[in-house]
Protein backbone atom coordinates (compact mmCIF):
# COMPACT_ATOMS: atom_id res chain seq x y z
CA UNK A 1 0.00 0.00 0.00
CA UNK A 2 1.10 3.08 -0.87
CA UNK A 3 -1.18 5.05 1.38
CA UNK A 4 -0.68 6.43 4.78
CA UNK A 5 -2.78 7.65 7.16
CA UNK A 6 -2.02 10.31 10.14
CA UNK A 7 -4.51 10.92 12.47
CA UNK A 8 -3.72 13.52 15.30
CA UNK A 9 -6.58 14.41 16.82
CA UNK A 10 -10.78 13.43 17.31
CA UNK A 11 -11.20 16.70 15.55
CA UNK A 12 -9.80 15.61 11.51
CA UNK A 13 -8.76 12.42 9.32
CA UNK A 14 -6.27 12.51 6.82
CA UNK A 15 -4.63 10.72 4.08
CA UNK A 16 -2.28 10.61 1.83
CA UNK A 17 -1.98 9.03 -1.17
CA UNK A 18 0.35 8.36 -4.47
CA UNK A 19 -0.90 8.23 -7.80
CA UNK A 20 0.75 7.00 -10.80
CA UNK A 21 -1.15 9.58 -12.80
CA UNK A 22 -0.45 13.09 -14.31
CA UNK A 23 -1.97 16.05 -12.10
CA UNK A 24 -4.34 17.35 -14.77
CA UNK A 25 -5.92 13.64 -14.48
CA UNK A 26 -6.12 13.47 -11.06
CA UNK A 27 -8.11 16.97 -10.96
CA UNK A 28 -10.57 16.04 -13.71
CA UNK A 29 -11.35 12.64 -11.71
CA UNK A 30 -11.94 15.00 -8.42
CA UNK A 31 -13.65 18.02 -9.86
CA UNK A 32 -15.78 16.41 -12.57
CA UNK A 33 -19.11 15.39 -10.96
CA UNK A 34 -19.52 12.47 -12.98
CA UNK A 35 -16.12 11.48 -13.22
CA UNK A 36 -16.04 11.92 -9.08
CA UNK A 37 -19.49 9.90 -8.62
CA UNK A 38 -17.67 6.99 -10.75
CA UNK A 39 -15.22 6.11 -8.03
CA UNK A 40 -16.23 7.80 -5.65
CA UNK A 41 -19.68 5.46 -5.82
CA UNK A 42 -22.34 8.27 -6.20
CA UNK A 43 -24.78 10.04 -8.81
CA UNK A 44 -24.59 13.47 -8.51
CA UNK A 45 -26.74 15.99 -10.22
CA UNK A 46 -25.05 18.71 -11.87
CA UNK A 47 -21.42 19.87 -11.93
CA UNK A 48 -19.05 21.14 -8.71
CA UNK A 49 -19.47 25.04 -9.25
CA UNK A 50 -17.63 27.15 -6.18
CA UNK A 51 -20.29 27.98 -3.39
CA UNK A 52 -23.01 25.88 -4.71
CA UNK A 53 -24.38 23.03 -3.40
CA UNK A 54 -25.31 19.67 -5.46
CA UNK A 55 -26.85 16.53 -4.86
CA UNK A 56 -26.14 13.02 -4.75
CA UNK A 57 -27.59 9.48 -4.02
CA UNK A 58 -25.18 6.50 -3.27
CA UNK A 59 -24.89 3.78 -5.90
CA UNK A 60 -24.52 1.13 -3.01
CA UNK A 61 -28.55 0.26 -2.98
CA UNK A 62 -27.97 0.25 0.92
CA UNK A 63 -27.65 3.79 1.34
CA UNK A 64 -29.64 4.71 -2.17
CA UNK A 65 -32.33 6.41 0.43
CA UNK A 66 -30.17 9.15 1.59
CA UNK A 67 -29.73 12.22 -0.32
CA UNK A 68 -26.55 13.64 -0.05
CA UNK A 69 -26.01 17.12 -0.32
CA UNK A 70 -22.22 18.67 -0.98
CA UNK A 71 -21.65 22.35 -0.80
CA UNK A 72 -18.38 22.98 -2.84
CA UNK A 73 -16.06 26.05 -1.61
CA UNK A 74 -13.27 25.92 -3.59
CA UNK A 75 -11.98 25.30 -6.19
CA UNK A 76 -8.57 25.99 -7.13
CA UNK A 77 -7.50 24.44 -10.35
CA UNK A 78 -4.87 21.65 -10.07
CA UNK A 79 -4.43 23.24 -6.57
CA UNK A 80 -7.31 22.33 -3.67
CA UNK A 81 -10.75 21.05 -4.51
CA UNK A 82 -13.15 21.51 -1.02
CA UNK A 83 -16.57 21.02 0.12
CA UNK A 84 -18.89 20.90 3.23
CA UNK A 85 -21.07 17.75 3.78
CA UNK A 86 -22.96 15.89 6.64
CA UNK A 87 -20.24 12.96 7.32
CA UNK A 88 -21.99 9.28 7.42
CA UNK A 89 -25.74 10.73 6.87
CA UNK A 90 -27.28 7.56 6.76
CA UNK A 91 -29.90 7.54 9.17
CA UNK A 92 -33.36 7.32 7.55
CA UNK A 93 -35.99 10.31 8.61
CA UNK A 94 -33.15 12.72 9.93
CA UNK A 95 -33.17 15.56 9.10
CA UNK A 96 -29.38 16.56 8.85
CA UNK A 97 -29.72 20.00 7.44
CA UNK A 98 -29.07 22.14 10.79
CA UNK A 99 -26.70 19.94 12.16
CA UNK A 100 -22.90 20.90 11.91
CA UNK A 101 -20.76 19.91 8.30
CA UNK A 102 -17.25 18.66 8.02
CA UNK A 103 -14.86 20.31 5.52
CA UNK A 104 -13.08 17.63 2.90
CA UNK A 105 -10.24 19.36 1.10
CA UNK A 106 -8.32 17.71 -1.32
CA UNK A 107 -4.95 19.23 -2.17
CA UNK A 108 -2.66 18.03 -5.18
CA UNK A 109 1.26 18.24 -5.57
CA UNK A 110 3.59 16.76 -7.99
CA UNK A 111 6.03 14.05 -7.09
CA UNK A 112 8.52 12.13 -8.83
CA UNK A 113 6.13 9.42 -9.76
CA UNK A 114 2.75 11.20 -10.31
CA UNK A 115 0.88 13.29 -8.28
CA UNK A 116 0.31 13.15 -4.25
CA UNK A 117 -3.15 13.29 -3.20
CA UNK A 118 -4.08 15.11 0.33
CA UNK A 119 -7.37 14.69 1.97
CA UNK A 120 -8.33 16.11 5.46
CA UNK A 121 -11.62 15.84 6.80
CA UNK A 122 -12.18 18.46 9.39
CA UNK A 123 -14.37 19.60 11.64
CA UNK A 124 -15.74 16.09 13.78
CA UNK A 125 -15.70 17.93 16.54
CA UNK A 126 -18.71 19.99 16.27
CA UNK A 127 -20.64 16.48 15.48
CA UNK A 128 -22.63 16.26 18.41
CA UNK A 129 -21.56 12.79 20.47
CA UNK A 130 -24.85 11.44 20.39
CA UNK A 131 -24.72 11.68 16.87
CA UNK A 132 -21.68 9.49 16.33
CA UNK A 133 -22.27 7.32 18.21
CA UNK A 134 -25.88 6.56 16.70
CA UNK A 135 -24.41 6.74 13.15
CA UNK A 136 -21.40 3.63 14.79
CA UNK A 137 -24.62 2.07 15.97
CA UNK A 138 -26.55 2.00 13.47
CA UNK A 139 -25.04 -0.20 11.26
CA UNK A 140 -24.91 -3.70 11.40
CA UNK A 141 -21.61 -3.81 11.26
CA UNK A 142 -21.01 -1.72 14.61
CA UNK A 143 -20.91 -4.83 16.73
CA UNK A 144 -18.73 -6.79 13.81
CA UNK A 145 -15.80 -3.94 14.66
CA UNK A 146 -16.64 -3.67 18.04
CA UNK A 147 -15.62 -7.95 18.16
CA UNK A 148 -12.73 -6.87 16.55
CA UNK A 149 -11.61 -4.03 18.78
CA UNK A 150 -12.11 -6.35 22.01
CA UNK A 151 -9.96 -8.67 19.94
CA UNK A 152 -7.36 -6.17 19.41
CA UNK A 153 -7.61 -4.30 22.87
CA UNK A 154 -6.95 -7.67 24.55
CA UNK A 155 -3.90 -8.99 21.90
CA UNK A 156 -2.10 -5.30 22.01
CA UNK B 1 3.63 -8.59 18.34
CA UNK B 2 4.26 -11.84 20.26
CA UNK B 3 2.38 -10.86 23.87
CA UNK B 4 2.50 -13.00 26.81
CA UNK B 5 -0.76 -15.03 27.47
CA UNK B 6 -0.62 -12.98 31.32
CA UNK B 7 -0.59 -9.67 29.50
CA UNK B 8 -3.75 -11.51 27.48
CA UNK B 9 -4.94 -12.71 30.78
CA UNK B 10 -4.86 -9.91 32.39
CA UNK B 11 -6.62 -7.41 29.82
CA UNK B 12 -9.15 -10.03 29.42
CA UNK B 13 -9.91 -10.05 32.88
CA UNK B 14 -10.37 -6.34 33.00
CA UNK B 15 -12.67 -6.17 30.11
CA UNK B 16 -14.99 -8.77 32.00
CA UNK B 17 -16.57 -6.03 33.77
CA UNK B 18 -17.20 -3.82 31.20
CA UNK B 19 -19.30 -6.73 28.98
CA UNK B 20 -20.78 -7.67 32.26
CA UNK B 21 -22.04 -4.62 32.71
CA UNK B 22 -23.58 -4.58 29.30
CA UNK B 23 -24.93 -8.03 29.27
CA UNK B 24 -28.69 -6.42 30.44
CA UNK B 25 -31.10 -5.49 28.08
CA UNK B 26 -32.18 -2.61 30.28
CA UNK B 27 -28.66 -1.55 30.74
CA UNK B 28 -28.07 -1.83 26.75
CA UNK B 29 -31.08 0.76 26.58
CA UNK B 30 -29.43 2.78 28.52
CA UNK B 31 -27.29 2.84 26.55
CA UNK B 32 -28.63 3.26 23.28
CA UNK B 33 -31.05 5.95 24.39
CA UNK B 34 -27.87 8.36 26.17
CA UNK B 35 -26.11 7.56 22.78
CA UNK B 36 -29.02 8.69 20.48
CA UNK B 37 -30.60 11.27 23.01
CA UNK B 38 -27.93 12.94 24.95
CA UNK B 39 -27.41 13.39 28.88
CA UNK B 40 -31.03 12.75 30.94
CA UNK B 41 -31.68 13.18 34.27
CA UNK B 42 -33.17 9.97 36.23
CA UNK B 43 -36.62 10.89 35.38
CA UNK B 44 -36.19 11.56 31.79
CA UNK B 45 -34.43 8.20 31.57
CA UNK B 46 -37.09 6.34 33.33
CA UNK B 47 -39.88 8.09 31.43
CA UNK B 48 -41.38 5.30 28.61
CA UNK B 49 -40.05 2.68 30.40
CA UNK B 50 -41.37 -0.13 32.36
CA UNK B 51 -38.80 -0.09 34.63
CA UNK B 52 -38.97 1.59 37.97
CA UNK B 53 -37.03 4.91 38.86
CA UNK B 54 -35.38 2.46 41.85
CA UNK B 55 -33.83 0.41 39.30
CA UNK B 56 -32.82 2.66 37.01
CA UNK B 57 -30.66 3.95 39.25
CA UNK B 58 -29.05 0.59 40.70
CA UNK B 59 -28.73 -0.24 36.73
CA UNK B 60 -26.63 3.45 36.29
CA UNK B 61 -24.80 2.68 39.17
CA UNK B 62 -23.52 -0.64 38.00
CA UNK B 63 -23.07 1.16 34.33
CA UNK B 64 -20.89 3.46 36.05
CA UNK B 65 -19.10 1.54 38.61
CA UNK B 66 -17.72 -0.24 34.94
CA UNK B 67 -16.93 3.80 33.92
CA UNK B 68 -19.40 3.40 31.13
CA UNK B 69 -21.56 6.07 32.13
CA UNK B 70 -20.85 9.44 34.65
CA UNK B 71 -22.91 11.90 36.38
CA UNK B 72 -23.05 15.26 37.40
CA UNK B 73 -24.89 17.52 39.65
CA UNK B 74 -27.07 20.22 37.46
CA UNK B 75 -28.96 22.35 40.22
CA UNK B 76 -30.67 19.70 42.41
CA UNK B 77 -30.67 16.95 39.46
CA UNK B 78 -28.20 14.72 38.90
CA UNK B 79 -27.65 14.36 34.90
CA UNK B 80 -26.05 10.78 33.62
CA UNK B 81 -24.27 10.86 30.26
CA UNK B 82 -22.13 8.57 28.83
CA UNK B 83 -18.31 8.18 29.39
CA UNK B 84 -16.91 9.05 26.18
CA UNK B 85 -13.05 7.90 26.85
CA UNK B 86 -14.43 4.10 27.91
CA UNK B 87 -17.02 3.68 24.82
CA UNK B 88 -14.26 5.61 22.85
CA UNK B 89 -17.34 6.62 20.48
CA UNK B 90 -15.55 9.17 18.49
CA UNK B 91 -12.61 6.76 17.76
CA UNK B 92 -14.53 4.18 16.36
CA UNK B 93 -16.60 6.56 14.76
CA UNK B 94 -13.51 8.14 13.27
CA UNK B 95 -12.07 4.92 12.25
CA UNK B 96 -14.87 3.99 10.51
CA UNK B 97 -15.35 7.16 8.26
CA UNK B 98 -11.64 6.57 8.17
CA UNK B 99 -12.06 3.23 6.54
CA UNK B 100 -14.53 4.33 4.21
CA UNK B 101 -12.03 6.69 2.68
CA UNK B 102 -9.51 4.16 2.62
CA UNK B 103 -11.79 2.38 -0.01
CA UNK B 104 -12.08 5.34 -1.69
CA UNK B 105 -8.79 6.45 -2.48
CA UNK B 106 -8.63 2.62 -3.16
CA UNK B 107 -11.04 3.16 -6.03
CA UNK B 108 -9.97 6.81 -6.77
CA UNK B 109 -6.28 5.20 -7.45
CA UNK B 110 -7.85 2.00 -9.59
CA UNK B 111 -9.58 5.05 -11.72
CA UNK B 112 -6.60 7.35 -12.53
CA UNK B 113 -4.24 4.60 -13.02
CA UNK B 114 -6.20 2.45 -15.42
Amino acid sequence: MTQTTEMTDTNSIEKEITLRAPRERVWSALTDAQEFGAWFGITLDGAFKAGQPIHGRMTNPKYAHVDFEFIVETIAPQDLFSYRWHPYAIAQGVDFSKEPTTLVEFRLTDTAEGTMLTVIESGFDQIPEGRRAEAFLMNGKGWTSQVENIRRYVEK
Amino acid sequence: MSRSSAAIATRVRDAAPLFAALGDETRLRLIVRLSSGGPGSITQLSAKSDVSRQAITKHLRVLSDAGLVRSTRRGREQVWDLEPKRLDDAHAYLDRISKQWDEALDRLKAFVEE
